[in-house]
């Protein structure tokens, strides 16, 4: 039996757990990401936040203490082995509160990604002019409102490319969780060739089909970017239907 | 007579070594339109940005409907009642124009949704945008923008309008519609100070000229008092090489 045949043979007797291993790849990428960014707007957010000189001296120091923290967060997350915080946790944690190793798994991808999307909000908050923020000020809008409904759309917006690759990098990247016994792809993976001794055919199966989901990751991230390029550039068909149905309708209530 | 709308005594401004303001005394009335002209670096921005907070004096009082806005504990309350165009418009880029005129009355003063829109829709209407309500501001002409921009600050209704430079980032051929605009505020009794190097407009609308020179207020008169007899050299010089010396 050859190469592609052997390829066939692994397709068809263990294609269930290869679909899970990419259930649970997608599942852990998606969610990590998804609260990863969560994380990072907090966390950039609030770093990039410069309280008024009216502020009191509480929160002041308050705030420079826990900018200091976060700091720390995020070089140690940056600074060491998805692998290595996977296993530190959740071994941890588990007396603590006896989580699976599903949870760490999403936990830690979760907190290791809102380290970098952190790094990731905060640069693209300081290449939003500094108008923007007087504007919303001088409205009187607070520090956190200017942040939330000005700065920070903003900055994901710009930041969105590096956002999406995120995604394509943990899609890769959470292959290290395997080190938790979970079943994603890469440990089912190492599995299959464990049982079939078909190294090359199996890991090359596995590398084709990490290699297609980041592709499509890829692809669906360039369309959302296209048409949220396409959303702020375009002119509405027509400008005045809906502000008439706005104001009409409004009046003749 | 009612206590001016603003009044600024011997304020002081220092960026590091450089002293922008220099003991600045300056007020305003209710209804007042008053234009501060003044060469580049003179501290015309730096002035008018003290007195909505968004640079603060080293020293100095400045009273603002009678209060002394230097104490006042909640600023964005006080900001919230005086509105600012800027040169740069700096419209809110994720927000269509409608959305950028509801989105301080919601967040601000907590107006519900539908009271935002129809307040917004009014202003969008006065300054002649409300063919334009649903555009993503990048698409707008900057005469658009600047009007937009002066249709969000109303939709605060501020007791005291602050433009700076409203007009000179403009093409020449959009000037017009943004000082129209700016002259029907004024017909309608709006207390304004403008920044401005639109002598012509200054002339015509303002009730007052200030020409500020290195931190200092150095004329401060009806238009007709500034330009045909100025007081002093400075500002006749700076007249004439803005061509302006005879109205
Ligand atoms: N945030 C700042 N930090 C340091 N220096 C500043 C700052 N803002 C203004 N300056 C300096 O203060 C001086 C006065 O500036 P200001 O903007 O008030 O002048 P202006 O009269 O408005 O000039 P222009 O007509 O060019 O707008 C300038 O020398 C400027 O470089
Ligand atoms: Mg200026």
């Amino acid at each position: 039996m050859g190469f592609f045949g052997y390829l066939n043979k692994i397709i068809t007797k263990y294609g269930v757990s290869i679909l899970l291993g990419i259930r649970t790849t997608l599942y852990i990428s998606l969610v990590g990401t998804l609260v990863g960014l969560l994380i990072g707007m907090i966390v950039g957010g609030f770093r990039a936040v410069k309280l008024d000189y009216t502020a009191p001296s509480p929160l002041k120091t308050g705030k420079k203490i826990i900018d200091k923290i976060l700091t720390v967060y995020i070089d140690i997350f940056r600074g060491t082995p998805m692998m290595v915080q996977a296993m530190f946790l959740y071994y941890a944690f588990l007396d603590l509160i006896g989580w699976s190793q599903l949870t760490a798994a999403v936990v830690v991808i979760s907190i290791n990604t809102g380290a970098y999307m952190a790094e990731i909000i905060r640069s693209g908050i300081q290449a939003i002019d500094a108008g923007q923020t007087e504007a919303a000020r001088s409205l009187g809008m607070s520090n956190a409102q200017t942040m939330w409904y000005v700065i920070l759309p903003q900055a994901i917006r710009n930041a969105f490319p590096a956002i999406g690759n995120e995604l394509i990098v943990n899609i890769k990247d959470s292959s290290v969780l395997m080190i938790l016994s979970i079943n994603e792809l890469m440990f089912q993976t190492k599995s299959i060739a464990g049982s079939t001794y078909r190294f090359i055919e199996t890991y090359f199966l596995a590398a084709m089909i990490y290699f297609i989901l980041t592709k499509i990751a890829a692809m669906i991230m360039n369309h959302i970017e296209l048409r949220i390029n396409h959303q702020l550039t375009s002119i509405p068909q027509s400008d005045t239907s809906v502000n008439i149905y706005t104001t009409k309708t409004k009046e003749e209530d | 007579m009612n206590e001016p709308v603003v009044q600024i005594k011997n304020i002081h401004k220092r960026f590091h070594q450089n002293e922008v303001l220099k003991g600045v005394d300056f007020s305003v009335n209710e209804g007042e339109v008053v234009c501060l002209i003044g060469k580049s670096g003179s501290g015309k921005s730096t002035l008018l940005r003290c007195i909505n907070l968004l640079e603060i004096p080293d020293a100095g009082e400045i009273r603002v409907f009678g209060e002394n806005i230097l104490d006042v504990k909640d600023v964005n309350r006080y900001r919230s009642q005086v509105g600012m165009c800027f040169q740069q418009f700096n419209l809110f880029d994720n927000l269509n124009v409608l959305e950028n005129c509801m989105l301080a009355q919601q967040k601000v003063l907590k107006k519900s949704r539908e009271e935002a829109e129809k307040t917004a829709l009014h202003y969008l209407n006065k300054v002649g945008m409300q063919d334009f309500v649903n555009r993503s501001v990048r698409t707008l002409s900057g005469g658009q923008k600047q009007r937009t921009a002066i249709a969000r600050a109303l939709c605060m209704e501020p007791k005291l309008m602050l433009f700076d430079e409203p007009t000179s980032a403009l093409d020449p051929e959009m000037v017009g519609e943004v000082l129209t605009t700016m002259k029907q505020l004024a017909d309608d009794g709006q207390t304004m100070i403008v920044v401005t190097h639109e002598m012509g407009f200054a002339a015509e609308v303002s009730d007052r000229i200030v020409f500020m020179d290195e931190g200092q207020i150095v004329e401060d008169d009806t238009p007709e008092n500034v330009f045909r007899n100025p007081r002093s050299e400075r500002t006749k010089a700076f007249l004439k090489r803005t061509n302006f010396g005879t109205v």
